[in-house]
């Protein structure tokens, strides 16, 4: 009896957005007197942060900070439609709304700010930092602030923009299957290490070295936040989850977190994570979504880890030290 | 975490202001501290609550439901069964024509899966509630029940949803959602080795650290506010509107930062039967799931099993791939018949393979409704697909990671359901994992790229 140790690499990829398209999602943009900039949506924040990756998006794409750009949403009676917040969509979708809405507000105030400078919008640009500038000539410039104050109460201009995005459904050929599911894939590969004690039937996931590829890093933290709590879930699902450990018996299913099994803090994996940044033709900055794929190729890395170890394959999930010790003692007896 | 800009750098702009900076989320500061609003802190003067009566078995006839002695318990308000409910049998994916409408709100003459709700009780706390419903006696004619997926769609199997009238969803395509590339069978022919396995999974639970809920506000004008953590605000708001036969601008649903969701909140099963409450008393009403209620009557993923064959040569190229994949949807359809034909478009994974045959199944069984979660349709065939590779690999005697660059799909690849390959970076991934995981694979590995030379 000994402590084994093996590992194992799994690759895949997923699709953004619900399946097949038909998903749309739109948003409004407005600007305050003062030159803050509201976002309108119907979209839900799950706690992965997508407020602020819409303010992010706007801010980018109207050329101000961060911090002038305010997201109201998940309220039906103010934001327009937004199909909802699952199928790795509301990056790609929302994103996508936010940036066609801020470009149309965008070009209202660069032309309110030509009236003001008395140029040509088209001889304009953002500094990034709340200021309209000449091209090459940046000391004629103006502040945002300004420039709203006078779209407000002088030019009666409404510095506001509309977005939406809906990628056309498609319908799968009933023989064949053609179809066209998703416009662009994210990627993984993720390489796992465990112990296995063949006595017990334990594993110790040692480490998870994870490569993500998802179009573009909006915010590199909360990519972060995202493919390590991922991660983790990919374990969990590898070696503890089930809420009916006896499927298809019904019987001795959990019922709080005493009884239904996750890993706690000591029993995580050493995490790496590495992200690669190809593009998507469509996506907001290229972005793909990210959110349900982070959690899928450490369940078969683990897998082939377990069997790189000890040498038997658990082909049911979870992979639990019964089943693998089951598994020993059907290989021990030949 | 590690940004790797070296690959792709040729077809990316990077250098933006805000894009690409790791600026503090500004809602950090109101999670950490407590101050964030979720929809639980909604408290209203002479709000009720709702508790659920539930079936305690898997599949049975309703004969009688009586609520007399719920009704006089003290606290209580208003009980609801069945005929209370406007549009009572209904399904989620109506909304983009994917029916039947095959469940029951409140349970109509029978019960599919044991903890399906049967009666409502609204009480003026929750203790009152909970007690009432203890108090609703219904009588019930026990008949048998189904499982196992196999055992269910196998002819003279009890029938789990009459509404269906067999045990696995009809598509189109008939009983099941098929993909047809090439010829598979002249790809078994060819191949050197032929392996068939077969995977299987259980359902597991979302875990949000909030469970599912909502809280319901009479504005007084006909109109009701509903504070909902859903994960789908219209989604949810027009199948009220379905539901209740209640047009939607007399609905308003208010969301919010939602404590966790991963497919576990975007079915629609509070916020109806709340709303319909707070109609039918001119209260506020809080519907709010016990962690027990999120474990076993919340929808899990949905159990899979998924049988693959692969013809594969020597030299690492599999020929053949035939998938048959089933979701076990429990009673009713909810997000399941989505998942599966979900499974249809992904399978056989990021590899090119120039014959494949795929039959994805969603079966009905007597067992707690299965529907969204992160990746369902995708995660259970992940973890197939990725164990068959090991196998395979094994099987000719190569590396697990030198036998994927080998099947890699590439721009311009053509998929199964023939849409060509854009945008691969599945190669990049596994040379970056073989730098990090010191896994060396062979230098023509590390010198593919996934863009075609005059792609």
């Amino acid at each position: 009896m000994a402590i084994r140790r093996g590992r194992g690499v799994a690759a895949i990829n997923y699709p953004t957005g619900m399946n097949l398209g038909g998903d749309p999602t739109q948003a409004l943009v407005h600007s305050t007197p003062t030159g803050n900039f509201m976002v309108t949506l119907s979209s839900v924040d799950l706690g992965q942060g997508m407020k602020q990756i819409m303010a992010q998006i706007c801010a980018e794409t109207i050329g101000v900070p961060t911090d002038r750009v305010i997201i109201d949403t998940a309220d039906t009676d103010t934001g327009p439609h937004c199909m909802g917040t699952f199928a790795s969509r509301g990056t790609h979708r929302a994103g996508n709304a936010v940036i066609q809405a801020a470009k149309e507000a965008r070009q209202v105030m660069l032309e309110v700010a030509a009236e003001e400078l008395e140029v040509n919008a088209s001889d304009l640009e953002t500094d990034g930092q709340g200021n309209i500038q000449v091209k090459g000539a940046p000391q004629k410039s103006i502040s945002i602030f300004d420039v709203a104050l006078s779209a407000h109460f002088k030019r009666g201009r409404s510095i506001s923009g509309r977005g939406m995005f809906l990628i056309p459904r498609s319908y799968p050929e009933k023989e064949t299957g053609a179809m066209k599911p998703s416009t662009c894939y994210a990627h993984a590969c993720t390489v796992a290490e465990v112990e296995v004690d063949d006595e017990t039937g334990e594993v110790t996931v040692l480490t998870v070295k994870n490569v993500f590829e998802i179009g573009r890093a909006l915010n590199p933290k909360m990519v972060e936040q995202q493919l390590v709590g991922g991660s983790w879930m990919g374990i969990s699902h590898a070696l503890y989850e089930t809420t009916e450990p006896y499927y298809p018996n019904r019987d001795h299913g959990g019922t709080d977190f005493n009884q239904y099994l996750m890993p706690g803090p000591g029993d995580l994996a050493q995490t790496e994570i590495i992200v690669l940044e190809r593009p998507s033709a469509d996506g907001p900055f290229g972005a793909k979504g990210p959110g349900e794929m982070c959690a899928n190729p450490q369940i078969p890395a683990v897998a082939n880890a377990v069997f790189d170890a000890v040498g038997v394959r658990i082909d049911t999930l979870p992979i639990t030290p019964e089943r693998i010790l089951r598994a020993l003692k059907a290989q021990a007896a030949g | 975490m590690e940004l790797r800009k070296d690959y792709f750098a040729d077809v990316r702009k990077d250098g933006l202001h805000e894009i690409g900076q790791p600026r503090p989320r500004l809602d950090s500061p109101g999670h950490v501290t407590g101050k964030t609003a979720y929809f639980a802190d909604r408290n209203f003067p002479g709000m009720l609550h709702l508790k659920m009566v539930r079936s305690p078995h898997h599949h049975a006839r309703i004969r009688s439901i009586d609520t007399s002695e719920a009704e006089k318990h003290p606290g209580v308000v208003r009980v609801l069964t069945a005929r209370d409910v406007p549009h009572n049998v209904y399904t989620i994916l109506i909304l983009i024509q994917i029916g039947p409408e095959d469940e029951t709100v409140l349970a109509d003459g029978k019960v599919r899966w044991k903890g399906e709700a049967v009666v409502a009780v609204l009480a003026e706390t929750e203790r009152a509630a909970q007690e009432a419903a203890a108090k609703v006696k219904v009588d019930y004619e026990v008949l048998p029940a189904v499982f196992d997926m196999e055992e269910a769609v196998k002819p003279g199997a009890p029938l789990v949803n009459e509404y269906h009238g067999q045990n696995y969803y009809l598509y189109d395509s008939g009983e099941c959602r098929k993909v047809r590339f090439g010829d598979v069978e002249a790809g078994f022919a060819q191949a050197d080795h032929i392996l068939e396995q077969s995977y299987q999974s259980s359902p597991i639970e979302h875990a949000p650290t909030e469970t599912t809920g909502c809280v319901v506000a009479p504005e007084g004008n006909d109109r009701f506010t509903c504070y909902t953590n859903t994960q789908a605000m219209f989604f949810t708001l027009d199948n009220t509107s379905i539901i209740l036969q209640m047009p939607g601008s007399k609905l308003h649903f208010v969301g919010g930062t939602v404590g966790g969701g991963f497919g576990g909140k975007v079915d629609v099963i509070v916020e109806p039967i709340a709303i319909l409450g707070a109609k039918l008393t001119g209260r506020p009403v809080s519907f709010v799931y016990s962690r027990e209620e999120e474990m076993q009557i919340s929808s899990p993923r949905a159990a899979e099993k998924v049988v693959i064959k692969d013809g594969v040569m020597r030299d690492g190229r599999i020929v053949a791939r035939k998938v048959t994949g089933y979701t076990d949807a429990g009673a009713y359809s909810r997000h399941s018949p989505y998942g599966a034909q979900k499974g249809a478009a992904h399978y056989p994974g990021p590899y090119t393979i120039p014959n494949v045959w795929i039959d994805t199944y969603c079966v009905y069984t007597n067992r707690t409704p299965s529907s969204a979660m992160r990746g369902f349709g995708v995660t259970i065939g992940d973890f197939a697909l990725e164990v068959q590779m090991d196998k395979l690999a094994r099987l000719i005697g190569m590396d697990p990671l030198e036998f994927r660059f080998v099947n890699a799909y590439r721009d311009g690849d053509m998929k199964a359901h023939r849409q060509p390959t854009e945008g691969a970076a599945l190669i990049e991934c596994m040379q970056e994992a073989s730098r990090a995981a010191n896994w060396p694979v062979a230098e023509k590995y590390m010198a593919m790229s996934s863009y075609r030379k005059g792609a």
